[in-house]
């Protein structure tokens, strides 16, 4: 088992230097602390631990393998590219990683029912997986628009038990169905176990979503040393809300060496204004609990983010991220829809690997970024999810055999 | 002392239980808005919450995040709240309470907001989503414009953090009075009786009981242990059936009056 030194940040009160916090509503503070006091005393509990590590490994089917792209490696002429395989996990992302643990801790609290907001559905599957395995009934916030883009994981989800309720209200992505959630947590505090899917939201959400997903960097780590002898040059990973990003990031922190590179949404351009590049172009604010950029007009109203992928279809951005960014610590970068599917097309066909469309905005970013570095750098990327649940995006896109340069 | 104790100094005097009204500004035109605004205190509000629209109200149910969507397209914000209340000061003294997400007040700063309330008449702030732990940055300039900050207390609160809020805030202590979300509801459950007791006794505050009061009997039992009665959405639900309509303002003026009847 890795060891599980604590990670200095955030502080006691889940601040990232300026970012984070609890900022919420009344009613679920003491939830709040209620869950925090449980997941320190679970994180610190060796029988937890052993629980969960079993389960991660014959359950979600863990160690994910590290993977040489040699054919995009020689396409791109420049850096080795290596491949993080979350999108091999059980349910087909990084989200089973978090699901497991915040489901472990929600059986320990007694909690009697879950809910979750999702945007791609991946979340949203990974929670009606471990509900289903633990018989705990669960509901599902989605945006109306997700639900449609995203139909194939809202049918995987109710064969799985759970339900599904489509969130009508703003622009029916992932804002909205984290508020939506948010009033059901509200109104249900005591009975009911909010299982929050990314680095996002009140403190403790930021640092428990990402320690419970550091064990794709933990794994990633030694993968690479043993495969290179060597640390990466870069490591990349997209950011929605950015728990997959903390999770391969959280390792390589601590090695300065290690270029960051969290990729976000680029939309249909920067310029547009249709865009998820939240870090980019955002400003510091509140929203969802935890203070972080967010994409808002002059008088603080939160404006509807855009992305061809549903999970970076989302205006603000974990904490942790935030202060990453300000340290100089990780690099924000962004790319676009019509680069995203570029990507996708890339490791299709030089890889035989299809990535989830929020994946394929690392892959794109990386492959980019290999083609300036040379022969002797790495490159790691996250590979968040699979691309199955993108099927209708694509063929709406009438997306087929690009070679996507 | 400010005019929200004031108010809690007059209405103790006379024997009275207090009424706060709250309306969503600019719902759904900053004109017809103002005329609400004074009709409610005409009809004897003691003290107005007026709400600062936010795109993602979290903490409120279907009626006010309806308002928040008709005043944010009538172009409703931060200085347009502040204009609100500077023109409803031209004519009257009711204590003013200016509630909100924080957000929309971050982005504006909190001390020129502040500042800026002070001079527009406003009394009090009340940010849903900023519990005292979270209130370093705010509440500074707030004590220093002069202004009362009002803490919030929960069924699921405790009484540590009740008497933490009672002496972090100011004016009154928002007492909510079940877990969930803003909306009318039909009754209160029975807990919420000996709850306010409780909390009535072991602070130091008044105490204004909201979230759920929709009629003059309710908010008549709400106060048997309470100081004062909140009733949003309500008033709400009747700028939303009436709009700018000229029948709106007198509609509200008629159900204030009759909640108003209850408490005394
Ligand atoms: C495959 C995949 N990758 C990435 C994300 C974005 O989330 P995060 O930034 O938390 O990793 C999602 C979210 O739905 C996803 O499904």
């Amino acid at each position: 088992m890795a060891k599980r030194k604590g990670n200095r940040m955030p502080d006691p009160a889940g601040h990232f230097g300026s970012f984070g916090g609890r900022y919420v509503a009344e009613t679920l503070m003491s939830a709040l602390i209620e869950l925090e006091k449980a997941y320190r005393k679970a994180w610190g509990d060796r029988s937890f631990h052993r629980e969960l590590d079993g389960l991660l490994k014959s359950y979600a089917g863990r160690p994910t393998p590290l993977y040489f792209a040699g054919r995009l490696t020689e396409k791109a002429g420049g850096a080795r590219i290596y491949i993080k395989r979350e999108d091999l996990a059980h349910t087909g992302s990084h989200k089973i990683n978090n699901t497991l643990g915040q489901g472990l801790l929600a059986r320990r609290m007694g909690k009697r029912r879950v809910i979750a907001e999702t945007g791609a559905g991946q979340h949203g599957v990974a929670t009606a997986t471990v509900c289903a395995r633990m018989g705990i009934p669960c509901e599902i916030y989605m945006g109306e628009e997700d639900v449609r883009r995203q139909s194939h994981n809202v049918f995987r989800m109710r064969l799985l038990g759970a339900r599904v309720n489509p969130v009508t209200s703003g622009s029916r992505t992932l804002k909205d169905a984290m508020n939506e959630a948010l009033r059901d947590w509200v109104t249900n505090v005591r009975t009911t176990y909010y299982l929050i899917g990314s680095t996002a939201g009140p403190h403790p959400y930021p640092e428990m979503v990402r320690d419970f997903q550091s064990v794709i960097g933990r794994e990633a780590l030694p993968q690479f040393r043993k495969a290179e002898g060597k640390l990466p040059t870069a490591v990349v990973a997209c950011v929605g809300g950015g728990s997959n990003a903390m999770g391969i990031f959280t390792s390589f922190l601590r090695y300065p060496g290690v270029r960051l590179y969290g990729v976000e949404a680029g939309g249909l351009g920067l310029s547009s204004g249709k865009h998820g590049a939240t870090l980019s172009r955002g400003k510091v604010g509140v929203l969802h609990g935890s203070k972080s950029f967010l994409l808002q007009d002059a008088t603080g109203q939160i404006l509807e983010a855009h992305s061809i992928s549903a999970g970076l279809d989302y205006p603000g951005v974990g904490p942790e991220h935030a202060w990453l960014k300000e340290t100089g610590r990780a690099e924000y970068v962004s790319v676009t829809d019509a680069q995203a599917l570029s990507g996708f097309s890339l490791l299709s066909l030089y890889e035989g690997i299809q990535p989830a469309l929020e994946s394929s905005h690392a892959v794109a970013f990386a492959y980019r970024l290999a083609k300036k570095m040379r022969s002797s750098e790495t490159v790691l990327v996250n590979l968040s999810g699979r691309g199955d649940k993108d099927m209708g995006i694509l063929m709406e896109m009438g997306e087929g055999g690009r070679d996507g340069d | 002392m400010t005019a929200i104790d004031a108010a809690f100094r007059r209405l103790r005097a006379s024997g009275e239980k207090g009424l706060v009204v709250y309306l969503t500004a600019g719902d759904p035109t900053p004109a017809a808005s103002l005329r609400y605004l004074r009709a409610a205190a005409d009809a004897g509000a003691d003290i107005i919450e007026v709400g600062v629209p936010f795109s993602d109200p979290t903490a409120d149910g279907p009626t006010i995040e309806a308002a928040s969507r008709r005043a944010l397209s009538s172009g409703m914000n931060v200085a347009g709240a502040l204009e609100l209340v500077r023109k409803f000061r031209g004519t009257h003294a009711t204590p003013i309470v200016l509630f909100g997400y924080f957000n929309p007040f971050y982005r504006y700063g909190w001390s020129s907001l502040c500042k800026d309330a002070r001079e527009a008449g406003v009394d009090g702030f009340l940010v849903v989503d900023l519990p005292f732990e979270e209130s370093g940055e705010a509440l500074p300039s707030i004590r220093k414009a002069g202004l009362d900050w009002i803490p919030l207390a929960a069924p699921t609160s405790g009484m540590a953090r009740v008497r933490a809020v009672d002496r972090a805030g100011s004016g009154f202590l928002y007492l909510i009075s079940v877990t969930g979300v803003t909306g009318v509801r039909k009754t209160l459950p029975p807990p919420v009786a000996a709850w306010t007791r409780k909390v009535a006794k072991a602070t130091r505050l008044p105490v204004a009981v909201g979230f759920g009061i929709s009629s003059p009997a309710m908010a008549a039992a709400a106060t048997r242990h309470a100081d004062a009665a909140v009733v949003g959405s309500a008033c709400v639900k009747i700028v939303e059936r009436n709009g700018r309509g000229s029948r709106g303002p007198a509609e509200l003026s008629r159900f204030v009056r009759s909640l108003k009847k209850a408490l005394r």
